[in-house]
Parts: structure tokens; C-alpha cells; sequence
């Protein structure tokens, strides 16, 4: 097991870089299962601290985060910028301190700087900033925005002929703005194969579920209708959200959609497919036993 | 001064079957008593305001009064044109209801901070801008808004000075209240950054200056003639909003005043002058950080008396 950040990000590094052995793969895979842990508990601390929200919406995308920042995307820490990293996007962004763990995890930040988080004074806003915060793309908040600015940061890369990927995680209640079905037409009609939506399809939005708001079923076929190639995973299945990204573009000259089957608040059980814990905050004994929960699953 | 305006809908709804409300996918626990009292005039459009307001104004041409109902600029940045082009144009009586004004969801981040809502709604031809002060002004604007034809703005703050009703006070849309009777100078506000003003007004009437405090619950239409009558019986005005300075409340007053030849002794507007806030902080925390707290209040007005009272006496 690895204990430390930098030993977290360093193993990782390793990982990629040398050919997996059946014993390489066992450990990327308690790897990633631990960092989805930790990125789970900072967000419990993190919106129990700051009294703030959407709790429920940072545990639903949390094995999808580990698996991202555990190895698929391309990035460096001690090269924020570097021109051929691979980008991604939080266009959810209300579940932000999921990705502030995931980047302070992974060596972008000190993990101190998570427990400031929510509190006056700090960097760290409700919904994911990019202002000061190294590894964050863009700032998002209002739903519906991240999937067009990928979109361009995608048609940009096509310009220059840089072979990076930009990803885009959103989720499904978002996906009732107009906006991204405008990015789903054009990102298919450029069949820009180096963009990449992750849907974090939990079934719930803002007061019910998906399905009595706005119905997005047949929703894989919406998206092959525009142009896309679509994969189907249990989003908190690891070794399958692994096999999702290493086989990109899943269709050839097609934009990759990676409609990722979640459960809101995964991992504390009486958060689990609760449409209250979007919004409530867990104290006092709630607290606890979600701690409790959560440190048992590791 | 959101419940205090659910609760008033809820007295409207009952009496008037035309009476909708849609939200965009939010209200959660806030819209329940309304969801279930009500579910033939509830609906919602699911997070997706262009189409929200599109559809206010479909049922709107059909004969119902509409209210959408989102926080902060969902209700009204996405969906201006909307607004401006299908609702304002058509004369619908469509009323855009953001909840959370200026920095009442400090914490959440810049997507979240109304603070040029009153600039960009007032620009829009026939749409009453209204920015309430106080619950007492909430609930009477949400009556108000009810009965006046076209689209109506209403922005409600999370905080509150509570009640701030005169005995006998009779509320009336687009006449801004005169909270305080002071000569000394004028303080003016709008919104929920009444309660500063007011605790601005307290201290400085414990140091002998007694400001005229107003509230402009209503942006537009506006009221220049109370404004014209401070600017002549305390000499000084200064404005107060949790908003940008730049077209907000301080501009209004500075325009219109101008417009009608009386210009005040000193003038001055405290307001967001620092562009895009990415501190993190409770509305409290950023109303300091900006300058636009109680304390921020009481220094400029004791720096433009002292100015002011020097030269009296010269
Ligand atoms: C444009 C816009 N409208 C409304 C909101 C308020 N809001 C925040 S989260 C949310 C929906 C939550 O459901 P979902 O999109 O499915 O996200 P989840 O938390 O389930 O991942 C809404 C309506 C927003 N952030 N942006
Ligand atoms: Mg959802």
C-alpha cells in the first residue's frame, strides 16, 4: 500500500511508464482503489468542515477521478502547464472538492491547503476555480459549460496537430442544457476523436430523479446519433473504467462518450441514491459513521 | 426572504388558478409546500433555463402569470435573450425570480456571485427591476409584480434587516421608502446590504449624525423625485449595493439626479468596483473584504462630513 503523496504520485509515474505485469497491474488496482478512498474522506472533511453542499455529487465521481489522475491522464504536477498535457474539465462543478482531493493527492497542491476549503480567505470555492489552484482547467459552476470549452480546447489541438485528449466530466441532470447537445452536434460534425465525455450517471438531479425531471434515456443512442462512440461502464469498477480509457477513440474519426453508471454518494450508505444528500452536510454522528464507512472500505 | 416569497406566491396561487410556477431544477425542501399545494401550477423545466424562460412566455401568451424561479444568474444570464426578445418583447407577464443576490453564496464561486444583474436587467426596454430590502418589501413585490403586466426582476438576498414596515406604511411599487428621516446626509441602498446601512445609520446617529436612509426596493421604474429631495435637505448622498458600481443603483440615481438638474453637495458610490471576486468567504466576509460593510459606510460618510462640516464653518 502506498502512505505518502509523493510516494502516491511516484508509483504511478512508474506504473505507466514500465509494462504491466499481472503483479503491476494488482497494484495499480490498490492503487487506485485507495485513492479513491482518500479523494472520498478529503470530501467528507472538506464539505463537513465549510458546512457546504453536494457531498453526494464528489462520492458518485470519485473512482472515476482516481482513475483519471492514477494513470490515464497525462499530466505532471511539477509541470502544470506543459503544453502536451492532457486536459480535463470538471463541467459539474459543484462537486469541485472531489477534484481539489484528486489534485492535492496527486502532488498539484499540498493536502494541507484542502482543509481551507469553503473557509473565508481561501482559493478553494463550492464550485471548482482555476484562479491560483495549479491543475485546474477552468472554473466552472453553472452547469453546462465544460463540454463546449473542451470541445474547443479539442478543435484547437486538431489545428495544431498536438495528440493530447481533452476530457470533459459531466453529469446527467447537466445534460438538459441546450449548450452541450450544441458542443454533442459540432464535436461530432468535427469528429474530433481526441475529446472525451465522461458522464457521471447517477440517475439524480437537483429534486428527483433523472428519469421523472427530464428523461435521458435511450441515452447511448442519443449520443451515436450525433456522431459519438459510446462505451458503458460501472463507473466505480476501476479495472473497467481503465479498459474505457485505454481504448481510445472508441469509435476510429469519432468524439469518445464514456457513460459511466454511478450511485450518488457512493461508499456511506445512507448517502447512497439520496436526492438530500446533494445538499446536506454530514456532522456530529453522521460524520462518524460516514469516517467510519468510508476508512472500512479501505 | 426566499421563504418570505414562496410563502406570499403560495397566498397568490390559491386565489388565482393563472398563477405558475417553473422552476430550473432547484427549490429543494423551500418549493415543497408550493410542489404540493399546488401541482397543477408547478412545473419543472429541469436545468435548462433557455428553455424555462421559453416556455414562461408560451404559457404566458396562453393566459397565465409565470414565475421562473432559479439562483442567482441561472434565472436570467443564459437565458437573456429569452427574456429580452420572447417574454419583454411580447409583453408577457413573466416574472424572473433569482434567489441568492450579490454575495449571498459568497463561497460557492464567481458563477454563483450576482453582482451585475441590476445593470443588465434594467437595460432591457419595459422590464421592472426590483431588488427588496427588507421581507416587508418582499412579500408586498411579490404581490406587486403579480398584478403589473410584462416582465418583472426580482432579486432576493439571503440576508435581511427583518421587518422594516412604518406604522401605517403603505407599500407602492417603484417609490423608494424613506426609512430614516435624517438631514445630515443620505444614505440609499438596495437589497439585502440594507441590514449594513442600517447598523451604518445606528452608529453614526450614536456620534450625532443622523442620515436619511432609503431603500430603493424598486430599480426600475425609479423614483427621482425622493431622491431629488434628499439630494436638497441632507446635501450628501451616498449609495450602497452589494453589486457592481458600474450601471447598478449608484448610476440610477446619479443619472437621473443630473437629468433633473439637482446635484448633491457630495456624492458617492460604495459598490463592487474590484472585478471578478475569486475569494472564497460567507456574504459577510466579502462585504468586508469589498469595502461595502457597516464600518466602510460610517468612515466615508465621516470623511465627507468632516470635508463638509469644515467648510460650513469656514
Ligand atoms: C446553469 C445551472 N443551473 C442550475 C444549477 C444548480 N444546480 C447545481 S447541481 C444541479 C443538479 C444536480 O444534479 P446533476 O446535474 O445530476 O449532478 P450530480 O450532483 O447528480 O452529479 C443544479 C440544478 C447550476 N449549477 N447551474
Ligand atoms: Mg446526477
Amino acid at each position: 500500500m502506498i502512505r505518502s503523496q509523493s510516494d502516491c504520485t511516484r508509483r504511478f509515474a512508474l506504473a505507466k511508464r514500465t509494462s504491466r505485469t499481472a503483479f503491476q497491474l494488482f497494484i495499480i488496482m490498490t492503487d487506485l482503489k485507495h485513492l479513491a478512498q482518500r479523494i472520498r474522506l478529503h470530501a467528507l472533511r472538506m464539505t463537513s468542515v465549510g458546512g457546504s453542499a453536494h457531498v453526494g455529487a464528489a462520492m458518485s465521481m470519485a473512482d472515476i477521478l482516481a482513475t483519471l489522475y492514477g494513470g490515464t491522464l497525462n499530466v505532471d504536477p511539477n509541470d502544470p502547464q506543459k503544453p502536451d498535457r492532457d486536459r480535463f474539465i470538471l463541467s459539474k462543478g459543484h462537486a469541485g472538492a472531489a477534484v481539489y482531493a484528486a489534485l492535492a493527492e496527486t502532488g498539484f497542491f499540498p493536502v494541507e491547503q484542502l482543509k481551507t476549503h469553503f473557509q473565508n480567505g481561501s482559493k478553494l470555492s463550492g464550485h471548482v476555480s482555476h484562479k491560483g489552484i495549479p491543475g485546474v482547467e477552468l472554473s466552472t459552476g453553472s452547469l453546462g459549460h465544460g463540454l463546449g470549452v473542451a470541445t474547443g480546447m479539442a478543435y484547437a489541438a486538431k489545428l495544431k496537430g498536438a495528440t493530447h485528449r481533452v476530457y470533459c466530466l459531466l453529469s446527467d441532470g447537466e445534460c438538459d442544457e441546450g449548450s452541450n447537445w450544441e458542443a454533442i452536434l459540432f464535436a461530432g460534425h468535427h469528429q474530433l476523436n481526441n475529446l472525451v465525455a465522461i458522464i457521471d450517471y447517477n440517475k439524480i438531479q437537483s429534486l428527483a430523479p433523472v428519469s421523472e425531471t427530464l428523461a435521458l434515456e435511450p441515452f447511448a443512442d442519443k449520443w451515436r446519433a450525433f456522431g459519438w462512440g459510446v462505451v458503458e461502464c460501472d463507473g466505480h469498477d476501476h479495472a473497467q473504467l481503465r479498459e474505457c480509457f485505454a481504448e481510445l477513440p472508441a469509435q476510429g474519426g469519432q468524439p469518445t462518450v464514456v457513460i459511466a453508471h454511478t450511485i450518488k454518494g457512493k461508499g456511506v450508505s445512507f448517502m447512497e441514491n439520496t436526492v438530500e444528500w446533494h445538499y446536506f452536510t454530514a456532522r456530529g454522528e453522521k460524520f462518524d459513521q460516514a469516517l467510519r464507512e468510508l476508512q472500512a472500505a479501505g | 426572504m426566499r421563504d418570505v416569497f414562496i410563502a406570499r406566491l403560495c397566498e397568490l396561487a390559491q386565489a388565482d388558478p393563472r398563477i405558475m410556477l417553473i422552476t430550473g431544477d432547484l427549490g429543494f425542501r423551500v418549493l415543497d409546500e408550493y410542489m404540493d399545494r399546488f401541482p397543477k401550477q408547478f412545473l419543472n423545466a429541469g436545468v435548462a433555463e433557455q428553455n424555462m424562460t421559453a416556455l414562461a412566455t408560451g404559457m404566458a401568451l396562453e393566459g397565465h402569470i409565470v414565475f421562473t424561479y432559479s439562483i442567482a444568474n441561472f434565472t436570467f444570464m443564459r437565458c437573456l435573450e429569452q427574456i429580452r426578445n420572447d417574454a419583454a418583447y411580447h409583453d408577457c407577464n413573466v416574472n424572473v425570480i433569482s434567489v441568492g443576490a450579490g454575495f449571498s453564496y459568497g463561497q460557492l464561486g464567481i458563477s454563483h456571485h450576482a453582482t451585475e444583474d441590476i445593470t443588465i436587467m434594467r437595460s432591457l426596454p419595459g422590464v421592472t427591476v426590483a431588488s427588496p430590502g427588507d421581507d416587508w418589501e418582499t412579500a408586498e413585490l411579490t404581490t406587486a409584480i403579480t398584478q403589473t403586466p410584462g416582465v418583472c426582476y426580482l432579486r432576493l438576498d439571503k440576508s435581511s434587516p427583518g421587518n422594516t414596515q412604518r406604522p401605517g406604511e403603505i407599500f407602492r411599487l417603484g417609490q423608494t421608502r424613506v426609512l430614516r428621516d435624517g438631514t445630515d446626509v443620505t444614505l440609499a441602498a438596495t437589497g439585502g446590504i440594507m441590514s449594513e446601512v442600517l447598523k451604518a445609520a445606528d452608529t453614526l446617529a450614536e456620534r450625532g449624525i443622523h442620515a436619511r436612509v432609503l431603500s430603493t426596493h424598486t430599480i426600475k421604474p425609479f423614483d427621482v423625485a425622493t431622491y431629488a429631495n434628499a439630494a436638497r435637505e441632507t446635501g450628501g448622498i451616498i449609495t450602497v449595493e452589494e453589486h457592481t458600481v458600474d450601471g447598478g443603483l449608484g448610476s440610477v440615481v446619479a443619472e437621473s439626479l443630473l437629468e433633473a438638474g439637482v446635484v448633491p453637495r457630495f456624492f458617492q458610490r460604495i459598490g463592487l468596483r474590484a472585478g471578478f471576486s475569486s475569494v472564497v468567504g460567507t456574504q459577510q466576509y466579502l462585504r468586508a473584504v469589498y469595502g461595502i460593510d457597516a464600518e466602510t459606510i460610517v468612515s466615508a460618510v465621516e470623511r465627507r462630513l468632516g470635508a463638509g462640516t469644515a467648510r460650513r464653518v469656514a
